[in-house]
């Protein structure tokens, strides 16, 4: 390569980190949405490289549906432990003990969708008036319409007929009190491009993004851990397979996919030959062809 | 794909327009089919909506509309990205919709973009909407345009179909500003020259669009002689390691910045040399744009966002008297004389008031409309602003992040303008 060109991860890093100090700046009190899946650990992983040697000046909220896999939580600690952050937790059985939403019923329940209430509230609550995702536009087709700087009104509700035009790097995060933005430093990022830099960076990451023995059921195509969340219904049989996690959400509807990968240069090397998106192994966006806009119009990530 | 390369990619920002029915879409959708970015999961998805509405063939265009309201009407409202990636580039396609109400929608995808793809349908030739696509593209200071003639399968892959549209193209190009032009006679639904070289059209010397954008030389689009530094943020640890360390971050807008170099920052005037340019990864030699540093000065000097750093002899103009060109947004208000907005430019933030509208450009005719009291949505005009406090900036040709601004609403917070300086 010539003098004076970057390749596409030093670029992306540094848009990132741009949108992150943009954010830092232009709103009153910041917060970074922290699941312990890849994504959001590659945020707050960039999120410390933009303000040090200061620390990054927002804390980290986990919403927490209650349905999470055990390596999550203990990664998710350590993690904020050693980067010397803040974790705050919204909890989602917080949000059905309180009456504020209703448990779903069924052999397929999931607290997914139940988990924008409890965001909204944390974040009216902690008067958040930015919350920063990992969310990438190549995950799903409503997120590839996706702002960096996303307005959401009072009701945290996201018009993407009406979207602000985002101009070169000029980020407009300007709003009315009770509205707040979402930012996605991670906009333009691929799945490859999120796995390439955690190698280069080596950043650690949650077991079972690695291979591993799982009892599971095979549930409309999905392989579903065997949790205590998940009801087995009589017709389905649990087996123990070999197995890794593409994303990581709630234990009730992300699936696993068959996979020997233990190493991060295997894991790169089978997502490249993929022939799935990630999302794919998610339940939740299976249950209409717009499942993913409709939850996103009423606040979801 | 071989994982060796991978990380040592490039990348090429593009934008596509085309009007109607054009088959950007499908191009698109081939682009990332041929280059097997399209997953098996959303292929089923497609044939199914596909197979749903009594398609007779998969549409391509199901894999780029991603709201509801785009697949219900066949019409893409907003601006989408997508992503795919070669062993030498990773691409980044800002798909922009070529209805004449979305004129703002181009206008962003192209403000990022190194090369813009214009489709032509080679039936129809040289359009109204293609004379305007490209004027946008110019105005936007692309540096590289692609002109695809699609749909060359309905012309009989015709040798003279083509030649003739370049030489109508070639014809109101020269009125443009943009130093690099190439022609592709392609057919995005067959395939034919997308990534595979067309066996159909043997009399075409050039190579396949894939190609093209894989090699395009970009090494030049980034301004690298002016040194530009717009102070975004300023890091102070408070630590007992880093006790007086104050870092002023941001993102280098264009030259090259190392140790020892001399600056002068703006507004204040004062002279100061830079002591270190730090990164996570510790301290660098020099840093040039895209490069998001912090950098630490030999002397205490009021530094804070919105200031600039730049050379003493190397400096921008410094001025409240603003000459721009302007593409309008807002449906609900038109812009008006004397009407006052808030302006964001580099990281700075001021209020600023038009002064003056000199004319309007017919965007199809490029003629220029003068007499004018307002600018309405998607119109595109030459206005003079005055703003609250002085900007420091380049015109927009020398430098795309210096010489931009965008005005915003002060009442709704809504971006209505876009501002490239003269």
């Amino acid at each position: 390569m010539s003098n004076y060109t970057v390749n596409h991860l030093a670029h992306l890093e540094s848009e990132a980190i741009y949108v992150l100090r943009e954010t830092a700046s232009q709103f009153n009190k910041p917060v970074l949405l922290f699941s312990g899946g890849k994504d959001s650990i590659v945020v707050a992983h960039l999120a410390k490289r933009a303000f040090w040697p200061g620390k990054m000046p927002f804390p980290l909220m986990h919403v927490d549906t209650g349905h999470n896999f055990p390596e999550t939580l203990v990664y998710r600690d350590k993690f904020v432990a050693d980067i010397g952050a803040r974790l705050e937790v919204a909890s989602v059985q917080n949000s059905i003990d309180q009456g504020r939403v209703q448990e779903e019923k069924g052999p397929n329940a999931s607290r997914n969708a139940l988990q924008t209430v409890t965001l909204l509230d944390a974040l009216e609550e902690g008067e958040y008036d930015a919350a920063i995702g990992g969310a990438r536009r190549d995950e799903e087709k409503a997120r590839a319409k996706e702002r960096f700087f996303s307005h959401r009104d009072e009701f945290g509700q996201w018009d993407p007929k009406n979207q602000r035009p985002e101009l070169w790097n000029l980020f407009n995060g300007r709003k009315a009190q009770g509205e707040h933005f979402r930012v996605f430093p991670l906009s333009n990022w691929t799945e490859m491009d999120v796995w390439q830099y955690i190698k280069q960076e080596r950043i650690p990451l949650p077991d079972i993004y690695f291979t591993h023995e799982r009892d599971v059921i095979n549930r409309n195509g999905t392989l579903l851990a065997v949790t205590d969340f998940i009801t087995v219904a009589e017709n389905e049989t649990v087996e123990t397979r070999r197995v890794r996690f593409r994303t990581v959400g709630d234990a009730t509807c992300t699936g696993a996919v068959e996979s020997p990968a233990a190493t991060l240069d295997e894991v790169i090397a089978e997502v490249a030959a993929a022939r799935q998106t990630e999302r794919g192994t998610r339940a939740d966006d299976k249950r209409s062809d717009t499942a993913m806009e409709d939850r996103k119009k009423a606040g979801y990530f | 794909m071989t994982e060796t390369n991978y990380p040592d990619m490039e990348l090429l920002r593009f934008t596509t327009a085309g009007s109607v029915d054009d088959g950007k879409s499908t191009l698109i959708g081939r682009l990332m089919y041929d280059t097997k970015t399209i997953f098996e999961d959303q292929l089923d998805a497609v044939e199914k909506t596909s197979k749903q509405r009594g398609d007779g063939r998969l549409d391509l265009a199901l894999l780029t509309d991603g709201l509801k309201a785009e697949r219900e009407q066949g019409i893409t409202i907003d601006v989408a990205y997508r992503y795919f990636a070669t062993p030498r580039r990773k691409f980044i396609i800002a798909d922009t919709p070529g209805h004449i109400q979305y004129t703002r929608n181009m206008v962003t995808g192209a403000s990022t973009a190194n090369l813009a793809i214009i489709l032509i349908d080679a039936r129809k030739g040289v359009i109204e909407q293609t004379c305007r696509h490209s004027f946008i593209a110019s105005l936007l200071g692309i540096k590289h345009l692609t002109v695809a003639i699609n749909k060359m399968d309905l012309v009989d892959w015709s040798q003279e179909k083509f030649d003739e549209i370049v030489a109508a193209y070639k014809a109101f190009a020269s009125r443009l500003e943009i130093p690099e032009i190439t022609f592709i006679p392609i057919s995005a639904l067959h395939g034919d020259n997308v990534v595979e070289k067309s066996t159909n059209m043997p009399w075409f010397q050039g190579a396949p669009l894939l190609y093209h954008l894989e090699t395009v030389y970009i090494g030049t689009d980034v301004n690298h002689v002016d040194p530009r530094f717009p102070v975004q943020y300023v890091i102070r640890p408070h630590s007992d390691e880093w006790h007086d360390f104050r870092g002023f971050a941001g993102r280098v807008a264009s030259g090259v910045f190392k140790p020892g170099d001399d600056v002068m920052i703006l507004p204040s005037g004062f002279n100061a040399q830079i002591k270190a340019i730090h990164s996570n990864d510790g301290e660098l030699d020099e840093a040039f744009s895209p490069h998001s540093v912090a950098i630490t000065l030999d002397r205490e000097i009021d530094i804070s966002r919105g200031d600039m750093l730049a050379k003493p002899n190397n400096q921008p103009t410094v001025g409240q008297d603003i000459d721009l060109m302007l593409c309008w947004f807002s449906e609900k208000k038109p812009l008006q004389v004397r009407g006052k907005y808030l302006l964001k430019h580099t990281s700075k933030e001021c209020r600023a008031v038009v002064r003056d509208i000199k004319y309007k450009v017919d965007v199809n005719t490029l003629h220029k409309i003068e007499d004018v009291n307002e600018v309405s949505l998607n119109d595109i005009a030459r206005v003079t602003l005055r703003t609250s406090s002085p900007l420091f900036y380049d015109s927009y040709r020398k430098n795309r992040i210096t010489g931009s601004v965008i005005l915003v609403d002060e009442f709704s917070n809504e971006t209505v303008a876009a501002g490239m300086i003269r």
